[in-house]
């Protein structure tokens, strides 16, 4: 019998070395059949190699001979059985690590285009009807309710309408869209179709951003792939060009339609005016993912998962100083804290937990003392953050919160569309405000002798009433105000998040 | 009208022409490209994609071109060029690190590892820092061409430098 060996080709797992320890396989035990699988999601232990059910990780070359030979210490055991997969739902991901990305008998072995199928038969009203009950939301950072999104767009009369998946996974910390997308592809198609079904269109894009080239070689083949299976739908891969705003569903319009990716004022909301000014369905690829599942096992199956108003499950992503990084899908309502230490078993580094930003760049640094929030849309706005597009970020104690209270400045500043004053301005000028700050605490540091020398430099400031940390402080305070409320998106609109809640957990770092 | 209109086109046909007979086999290939994609809704952004590809960059030239062959301004073309971090306005002179400045690998060390690496690629490579590849769980992380390398630290990121 030869034997089976499975290496995933997932970016993460190449990047860590997986294509160099395939070919070492292929070199040393030339009778072998290597298969290249999607990522199981535990990505501190890429390359991880399976070898009948038996998992090995992270192998590097020089480990292919001893996992060959059976005298490694790499052996993780059966890699089913390992705690961070049984503890997890995974719904969305539950094809992950078992299939050949491209595979449609793999596919079709493990309950593929089950739902489409379904759909087929159920037509328009009943698909909307049972993502409605599904409590599905946009997984993309919004949270709008998918099936109301879906109803608009079916609602709105039109000769041409379209599903746009926005695959321009931006935000630091997550990676399930890229994930998904190499190494599901199929199910992100299938959810697409479902949804053209749905609201009557047959025209759908998929907007990937250009960082993710592995993903977009994926796409396009398996879609060449599928063709016959979900026409007449037909769906069309279009690549970002490096631009972080494009994310924002607007703009992504605006892109696609061939011009600068600026935001547009709403309303009209896509689902009556989108792309080409015809209804559109714009969904995360996360969202348009979790659709098969709802309609190959019915609309209860998944929202039996989740707390309160967050239904289903989340792929969540454990990311930044973490030691057990990767993807982990589970429902709704699990705490921060649990998702950091227990399963994500605190930092990489081994010290302690300073911070954990959690929804990308625009969502909150969060400090220990919160690590009891649980994981579910409206407990973390309430606590003045957000869960996004689920990435969660976790920093050591070496960590500078003014340094990323004012990298959240600089990153608007050089992400901005542009439109938008309070946006575009803002974050300049906030950026100025921390560099001064930082300057004046130099100064004082230098001149700690020497009070007159270290008031701030403004010449024409009265000697008396001159800029402190307080007052400089404030200053920001009144800029993330106008940045929330005046800003056009959520770009603008939320960086004051990540800055305001660095600067009221961590005043030290501030010099106050 | 119909006169002015005329005249219009034999102007911008002289200085095409012109153009053309400088790079043949340059406006040859763009030809291709805007016949591949010219009929696809909002074809814009992938052909400028294939001319970046093609050429590593879109010269001010080939804005004047395209806007003419697309029917748009130039101030149009060049507003959609500037806007997007992907396209350049002149061919790098050396090959390109795209390093990962996100948070997640500033929180594994970005930071040191973009004051450290400074020296080294002087003169050898153009560092850009791009905002997340994906691989947060595993930074800090750099592409080269579409080739993803993740646990980087100084050792190994000079390695990649030097072996480009």
């Amino acid at each position: 019998m030869t034997r089976k060996i499975s290496i995933s080709d997932d970016a993460l797992a190449i990047a860590c070395g997986a294509n160099k320890v395939a070919e070492a396989f292929r070199k040393l035990v030339p009778d072998a059949e290597i298969i290249r699988t999607s990522s199981w999601g535990m990505h501190w232990l890429e390359p991880l190699v399976e070898i009948d059910g038996q998992g090995f990780g992270p192998v590097s070359i020089r480990d292919v001979e001893a996992v060959i030979s059976g005298t490694s210490d790499l052996s993780i055991g059966h890699i089913e059985e390992h705690p961070f997969l049984t503890k997890q739902n995974r719904l969305t991901f539950a094809r992950a690590g078992k299939t050949q990305p491209l595979s449609l008998d793999d596919y079709e072995a493990m309950d593929g285009w089950m739902g489409y199928r379904a759909a087929r038969k159920l037509g328009s009203d009943i698909i909307i009807e049972m993502i409605l009950e599904s409590g599905l939301r946009g997984r993309g950072g919004a949270g709008f309710p998918a099936g109301i999104k879906w109803r608009t767009v079916a609602d709105t009369p039109g000769a041409q309408k379209y599903i746009v998946c926005n695959a321009d996974e931006g935000d630091s910390g997550t990676f399930a869209d890229r994930m998904l997308m190499e190494g599901d592809p199929y199910c992100l198609i299938e959810g697409m179709a479902i949804a053209g079904l749905a609201v009557g269109a047959d025209k759908g894009f998929i907007y990937v951003r250009s960082e993710y080239p592995h993903a977009i070689a994926k796409l396009r083949t398996a879609i060449a792939h599928c063709a016959n299976i979900v026409a007449p739908f037909d769906i069309e891969v279009r690549v970002g060009a490096g631009v972080y705003v494009c994310g924002e569903e607007t703009s992504l319009l605006e892109s696609l339609e061939g011009k600068r990716g600026e935001v547009r004022a709403k309303p009209p909301l896509p689902a009556i005016k989108g792309l080409f000014g015809r209804p559109t369905v714009v969904n995360n690829v996360l969202t348009l993912a979790a659709v098969p599942y709802i309609l190959a096992h019915g609309a209860r199956a998944y929202a039996d998962y989740g707390m309160g108003r967050s239904r289903g499950t989340m792929p969540i992503q454990l990311a930044g100083n973490i030691k057990h990084g990767g993807l982990f899908e589970t429902a709704f309502g699990i705490s921060l804290g649990e998702l950091v230490n227990d399963i994500g078993g605190g930092t990489a580094s081994g010290k302690p937990i300073k911070a954990v930003q959690a929804g990308g760049p625009l969502g909150a640094y969060h400090p220990p003392a919160q690590f009891d929030l649980p994981f579910d849309y409206e407990s973390f706005t309430k606590a003045g953050g957000l869960i996004g597009h689920g990435g969660i970020v976790v920093f050591d104690d070496s960590a500078d919160m003014m340094a990323q209270a004012r990298f959240a400045m600089e990153f608007c500043a050089a992400e901005s569309c542009g439109k938008c004053t309070p946006c575009r301005l803002g974050s300049i000028r906030g950026l100025e405000i921390f560099d001064r700050m930082a300057k004046d605490a130099d100064l004082k540091a230098k001149h700690r002798t020497d009070p007159v020398a270290a008031l701030p430099q403004m010449h024409n400031a009265p000697k008396d009433r001159a800029r402190t940390i307080s007052s400089d402080l404030q200053l920001i305070r009144d800029l993330c105000d106008t940045m929330e409320y005046g800003s056009l998106c959520a770009l603008g609109g939320f960086t004051p998040y990540p800055v305001m809640s660095a600067i009221k957990n961590w005043p030290e770092d501030f010099g106050g | 009208m119909k006169g002015k209109k005329e005249s219009k086109t034999v102007v911008q046909e002289a200085w095409i022409k012109e153009l053309v007979l400088k790079n043949p086999a340059k406006y040859l290939l763009i030809d291709d490209i805007v016949s591949k994609h010219k009929n696809m809704e909002g074809s814009l952004l992938p052909i400028l994609h294939d001319i970046q590809f093609e050429f590593g960059c879109v010269e001010d030239e080939t804005k004047r071109y395209l806007a003419n062959v697309l029917n748009l301004t130039r101030a149009e073309i060049q507003g959609i060029v500037s806007f997007y971090h992907d396209f350049a306005n002149a061919p790098s002179p050396l090959p390109i690190i795209k390093l990962c400045g996100a948070e997640a690998c500033q929180a594994r060390g970005y930071r040191k590892l973009r004051d450290e690496i400074g020296v080294v690629a002087n003169g050898r490579c153009q560092i850009e820092t791009v905002y997340c590849l994906g691989l947060c769980s595993a930074g800090p992380s750099a592409m080269i061409g579409s080739d993803v390398h993740a646990q980087l630290n100084t050792e190994k990121l000079r390695h990649l430098i030097e072996a480009l």
